[in-house]
Order: C-alpha cells, then sequence, then structure tokens
C-alpha cells in the first residue's frame, strides 16, 4: 500500500463522512446509514465502502457503535428489540434494509462469528453440518465432503478428524472458535463478519485465529471488530475507525497506523484514550 | 462484623441446614416406611387355600387337579368341625342342655363365623355375592376371624366410675358339657390345616381385575385408569404447555400485555384443583359435551388446564437459561426462529422441559379432586384405548379414598388400601426417578 493511495480527507469530506478506496470492488456500501437504540444514535449517518475479498478492521473505543455496525450487516440487530435504522445499507448493491430482503437469504450469504465460541451442544459434524443441512444439503454422503472441506478451510480438520461425534462443547476455546469459523464458513458465505472473535481466548488460540483470517484472505470480504490495534494491523487491509457513532477514518491499514489523517485517530491509536 | 461473630454465624447456619434436612428425611421415612410396610403386604402374603381357590375359579391360574387334591386335604380336616356343630344342633333341639335359647344364638353366630372361615362347603349351593363364595383368603383375616370364634366380645360395665370395657370371654365355657366342647380346641390346633397358609407373591395384585369391588382379584382397572388419565393429560397438556412458554419466551413482545398472562398463568396455579374439577364438569361435560358423562378423556382435559401452568413455567424458565449465543449463532447461519427454536433451543431446553413435564404426570397421577366429577367412577373394568373417549375409570387417587370411606366393608380390603397407596406412590417415584435419570442423561449429552 502506497501513501498516494489514502485519501486524504477535507474538513468538509469528513463530515459527510464520505469515505471511499479507489482500485477495489465494492461490497459493502453505506450511504447516510443511522442505527437508533430507541431515541438514542448509535451508529450516525455513517458513509462507508467497504471493499471485496479484502479484510477490513473496525476499530475504536468501547461504545463507538463497532460491534453495531457489523450486526447491521447481517441484520442481527433485528433481534433487538426498539432497534432501527435509517438511511442506506447495501451489499452487492441490494439494500440490506429493504423492504423485499429476505434476512434470512442474507444471512445465509454473510456469515458472523462471535466474541465468545458458540458452538451448539451438539457433536462436531453437527455443528458444522446444521447450515448446509438448513439449506437443502440432506444427506450424509454430501455432507461429509463438506463438513471435511469447512473444517480443513479453518485448520481444525487434523485435530478433530478422529472425533466428529464428540460433542464440540468439549473442545479448547480457541478450537471451538474455528469451529464457529468452520461453521460459517460451511454455508459457503461471501462476507465473513467477526465481532472480537480472539477476545474471549488466550493468546496462543488469538495466534491461530490471526493465521486463519490471513489464509481465508482473498476468498471472503471479512469484517473484523475489534478492540486490539496490534491486532487491527496484523490482520487487516483496511481499517475503519468509529468514535461514538461516527465513522471518523477509513483508510489502508497501514496507512491509519503509520500516518492517520485525523486528530482523533491519532490519539486514540498512540493510546491518549480508549 | 468481627470474624469470630461471621464464624459462629457460618456454622450456626450450616447446622440449621443440617437439621432441616434431617427433618425432611425423617418425615419422608416416616411417612413412606409404613405405606411400604403395609403396601407390600398386598402383593406378599400367607395366602390359604382359599386364596388360590379364588384364584383358580376367577383368574384362572393354578392346575385344577392341584386345586382338587387340596380340596381333599382341607375338607378332611374341616370335616369334624361341621360334624361337632351338628351334633351340637341336635343337642340342643334335643333339649338336653341347659340354656338352650342363649346357646342356639351364639352357635348360630359362630356358625357365620365358620362360613365367613372356610366358605361353603363342597356341593353346597352357591351363593349369590362373590364374596362369599370363598373363605378367608388371607392368613392374617383368617386368625382374626378365628380368634372371634374362640372369644365372644362383650362389654364389662361391673365398674360404675369407668366407662364400659372390652374384654374377650372364651365360647369354649358356655359351651362346656355340650358337642361343642371339643369343637375350640381342635379348631385352634388345626386351623393350618384347613386352611393350609403359605407365603405367596400374588404380583396378579397389579394386574387382576377387581372382583366384587375389591373382595378378591387387584388393581388393574385402577392402575390402568391412572395411566390413561396421565398419558391423556400429557397428550394435552405438552403441546400446548410448549407451545405457549415457547411463545413466552421467544415471540411474544415483551411489556404489560405479556406480563399480564403471565399473571394470570401463576394465578392458575394457585388455583384449587376442585375448583378445576367443577370446571372441567361445567365445561368440557355439560357445556361442549365431548362425552355424555365422566369420561378419561374429560379428565385428561381437565387434568390438562390443572397441569399447563406447570409446564409452561418449567418451559419458559428453561428456554429463557438457553444462552442466547445459541440463539444468534443459528440465526446468522440463516435459519429461521423457527427452525432455530426447533432445532437449537428445544433441544438445548430439554432437561428443564423434561422436569416440568415429569413432576406434572406425578401431580396428574395423584390428583383427586379434579377426577371426581370429570372421570373418576368407584367400580369399573379395564377400559380399551377407545372406551376412554366416553367412559369413566376408576383410578387410583379416587379409589384409595373410596375404600377408605364409603365401601361397605372397609375392614376387609384394607390390605388393598393400602396396596393402592403403595402402588401410587411407587408410581410417581419411577416417575420421578425416570426423570432424574432422563434429565442427568440429556444434560450429559448437552455438556459434552
Amino acid at each position: 500500500m502506497n501513501l498516494e493511495k489514502r485519501l486524504v480527507l477535507s474538513e468538509e469530506q469528513l463530515n459527510k463522512n464520505d469515505l471511499a478506496i479507489d482500485n477495489e470492488v465494492p461490497h459493502v456500501r453505506s450511504e447516510g446509514f443511522s442505527i437508533f437504540y430507541g431515541a438514542n444514535e448509535a451508529i450516525k449517518s455513517v458513509n462507508v465502502t467497504i471493499p471485496k475479498q479484502k479484510v477490513t478492521a473496525i476499530i475504536g473505543p468501547s461504545g463507538c457503535g463497532k460491534s453495531t455496525f457489523l450486526r447491521a450487516i447481517n441484520r442481527m440487530n433485528d433481534l433487538i428489540p426498539g432497534c432501527h435504522s435509517k438511511g442506506k445499507l447495501e451489499y452487492n448493491e441490494e439494500d440490506i434494509y429493504g423492504q423485499y430482503t429476505d434476512p434470512v437469504l442474507l444471512r445465509k450469504q454473510i456469515g458472523m462469528v462471535f466474541q465468545k465460541p458458540n458452538p451448539f451442544p451438539k457433536s462436531i459434524f453437527e455443528n458444522i453440518a446444521y447450515g448446509p443441512r438448513l439449506h437443502g444439503v440432506k444427506s450424509k454422503g454430501e455432507l461429509a465432503p463438506l463438513v471435511e472441506a469447512s473444517l480443513k478451510r479453518a485448520a481444525l480438520w487434523a485435530e478433530v478428524k478422529d472425533r466428529l461425534n464428540d460433542n464440540a462443547l468439549g473442545l479448547s476455546g480457541g478450537q471451538q472458535q474455528r469451529l464457529c469459523i468452520a461453521r460459517a464458513l460451511a454455508v459457503q458465505p461471501d462476507i465473513l463478519l467477526m465481532d472480537e472473535p480472539t477476545s474471549a481466548l488466550d493468546p496462543r488460540a488469538t495466534a491461530h485465529i490471526e493465521d486463519l483470517i490471513g489464509e481465508l484472505r482473498g476468498g471472503y470480504t471479512i469484517i473484523i471488530v475489534t478492540h486490539n490495534m496490534q491486532q487491527a494491523a496484523r490482520v487487516s487491509d483496511y481499517t475503519a475507525f468509529f468514535y461514538e457513532g461516527d465513522l471518523v477514518e477509513f483508510a489502508p491499514t497501514s496507512d491509519l497506523f503509520t500516518n492517520p489523517g485525523q486528530k482523533k485517530t491519532e490519539e486514540y491509536i498512540t493510546g491518549r484514550f480508549g | 462484623m468481627k470474624l469470630q461473630t461471621r464464624r459462629v454465624l457460618d456454622r450456626s447456619f450450616t447446622g440449621l441446614g443440617f437439621m432441616s434436612i434431617f427433618l425432611l428425611t425423617a418425615a419422608l421415612v416416616m411417612v413412606l416406611a409404613p405405606i411400604f410396610a403395609r403396601g407390600i403386604g398386598a402383593f406378599v402374603f400367607r395366602a390359604t387355600s382359599e386364596f388360590r381357590r379364588m384364584d383358580h375359579s376367577l383368574n384362572g391360574r393354578r392346575s385344577a387337579g392341584a386345586i382338587a387334591a387340596e380340596t381333599r386335604l382341607i375338607q378332611a380336616a374341616r370335616e369334624p368341625l361341621y360334624r361337632m356343630l351338628a351334633e351340637c344342633e341336635t343337642q340342643l333341639d334335643a333339649g338336653i342342655v341347659e340354656n338352650a335359647d342363649e346357646l342356639y344364638e351364639e352357635l348360630d353366630e359362630i356358625r357365620g363365623l365358620v362360613y365367613q372361615l372356610l366358605g361353603p362347603r363342597p356341593g353346597e349351593t352357591v351363593p349369590v355375592l362373590m364374596r362369599d363364595r370363598f373363605g378367608k383368603t388371607r392368613w392374617d383375616k383368617a386368625r382374626e376371624t378365628i380368634h372371634e370364634i374362640l372369644f365372644k366380645e362383650t362389654w364389662d360395665y361391673s365398674d360404675p366410675t369407668k366407662m364400659g370395657e372390652k374384654v374377650f370371654v372364651s365360647r369354649e365355657k358356655s359351651f362346656a358339657g355340650t358337642a361343642l366342647e371339643n369343637f375350640f380346641p381342635y379348631l385352634e390346633a388345626n386351623a393350618e390345616k384347613m386352611l393350609r397358609p403359605r407365603l405367596t407373591f400374588y404380583w396378579g395384585f397389579l394386574f387382576d381385575e377387581s372382583h366384587d369391588a375389591h373382595f378378591f382379584g387387584g388393581i388393574w382397572p385402577e392402575m390402568l385408569g391412572t395411566l390413561y388419565l396421565v398419558f391423556g393429560t400429557m397428550l394435552f397438556a405438552i403441546p400446548i404447555g410448549v407451545i405457549a412458554a415457547v411463545y413466552l419466551a421467544e415471540f411474544a413482545r415483551q411489556g404489560k400485555v405479556v406480563s399480564l398472562l403471565r399473571t394470570f398463568i401463576a394465578t392458575l396455579a394457585g388455583v384449587p384443583s376442585i375448583v378445576f374439577g367443577l370446571f372441567g364438569l361445567a365445561f368440557f361435560i355439560n357445556t361442549l359435551k365431548i362425552s355424555d358423562s365422566k369420561s378419561v378423556l374429560a379428565g385428561s382435559l381437565t387434568l390438562s388446564l390443572l397441569v399447563l401452568p406447570t409446564i409452561i413455567r418449567a418451559a419458559e424458565e428453561a428456554i429463557k437459561a438457553v444462552p442466547r449465543t445459541y440463539k444468534e449463532a443459528s440465526l446468522s447461519l440463516g435459519a429461521s426462529r423457527i427452525h432455530t427454536v426447533v432445532k437449537v433451543i428445544l433441544p438445548a431446553a430439554l432437561p428443564g422441559i423434561l422436569t416440568g413435564i415429569v413432576i406434572s404426570m406425578g401431580r396428574a397421577a395423584g390428583e383427586t379432586a379434579p377426577i371426581i366429577f370429570t372421570a373418576a367412577v368407584s367400580v369399573g373394568k379395564p377400559l380399551g384405548l377407545m372406551e376412554t373417549l366416553n367412559q369413566p375409570t376408576p383410578a387410583l387417587p379416587w379409589n384409595i379414598y373410596n375404600l377408605a370411606t364409603e365401601h361397605e366393608a372397609v375392614d376387609e380390603i384394607r390390605h388393598v388400601q393400602f396396596g393402592m397407596v403403595f402402588t401410587l406412590v411407587v408410581l410417581v417415584l419411577l416417575l420421578n426417578l425416570a426423570a432424574i435419570i432422563l434429565r442427568a442423561r440429556v444434560s450429559k449429552k448437552l455438556r459434552g
């Protein structure tokens, strides 16, 4: 990434949060997108374009709305009573909150990995097979190779291939998280949302997951929320910095960390608050 | 607070806890021990030859040859008794005995008691009432009757300062000098030869029909009726209860309406069971006319209303206890809400739901008041499956009450009552045990 590539923004542009990246295919795009919890505006008119098949990290202090924004992309916020949105949020140029959008189909294409590993209390095999079964793959003959492929892609196959029928809750935390990634991959999504996927893991398991993200890079659009700036720097191509519901800055990761365009960003990444 | 004070408090609290658990256990043992001890008497007892005769002719067990052979033996032992009774009557008729009038009366009494003890003699006309066709089938009952034959029960009022006192007077003295003089020692000495008591395991108590309002036979109609009622109740209560719980926990918009609903359900749990009974009669039978009169169906519906709050509460708590993350995971994979509920939430909530269901099964098995008006009768045949739609049934809890209060010979069938109580308690305990095992298994499977 070279320095020229990064957009240096004027104050006016910033106020509109109108950020774009050159030479990338847009995958998720928002325009004046806001999210409200009741009357409280958690995300304030965000304009952002997230590029396809890149890793985008969302950083920011606690309560800045980064998770809220992430969960808006696959409409997981629908579960929260009183949560509603305004403005436009598009995936492949289709309105995510459109009247005719089926959230169930949307979530099939936009997978998610959560903060805490959350495998189902079922066998390892059943965990991975849950999604494909849901979408019509019924026979064991079709499921077995799919399960194997998903587990291999999540770098878990070698560790669990002999105990696919054991309960998934018997795995270690890191293994459980990789299982959750494999489970999300088994549905063959376009986008993988990761909501602080390593915050409940020890450093070794974290390294494992980060390696895995590196391996998945290029195959999927990955959007990862993290409170760990080193992690964002290590794994992502682009980084978005949220502060109090505003998207302050969006830029190629190397630029954002070495040469932040905004004072707030600089203060945050140098640890002056957050 | 000082360390010393805290320690004392800790200790005294532990002590109180132990004490209350001990008291609870003691109370449980005090309740259950006599029920078990006496209830087992319905299954294991010393059965007389009359029992075997009854078992052969009413339940079709035992070989005719063995019965005939035994009958010959006991008749040989009994014959002198009948001979002495006849001789004594002849003596009284001949007028050679003093105070013959009094003795006539007592002789009749003895005859009656002997008939109760030994049953009709072979060749005599078969009595109309089933209960008169056999003598005492249980040795403990036979012993009581023998005591009655040997001793006359009278009241002693000689001391005017006291209430009358019950005394037993030997009849042998009143008949001294008559042909009956040797009757009493003979009876005492040869009673075992006449009735041949033998320790018997009567498993048929559970599976035999009752004969002549429980004078003979078992409690199968009651058992079956209770099982029908329990499973009928579950048939209605489980689906409705679980669906209601899923709605309340997962789908309903949490607000005033739902908390009001919850209050209603909690109130329903507090309604006295007899009121459910009356409601069942008024609504299911008189208004909906689901059956002409009492029926297992009406009883099951009434009982299911009674247990619904328990099932809804247990299921709702269990569903709420399922980690939200499971739901999120399922939805994020593109599952619909229904699919998530059926495939992820309900399986994870299963242990809690099962507990609620089994507690309700125990409750349905034991409830008396709701079935008095809707399902229970005191005497009946075992029902076929289709008959449950419009026929009433005997059931254990109601018949325990009925036998103890309204039976014409309460003392004669005491062992049946205890047997029923024992069976009901064991049934409920087994249900609870099954629940504990099932719950442990399912939770283990979920925990991995």
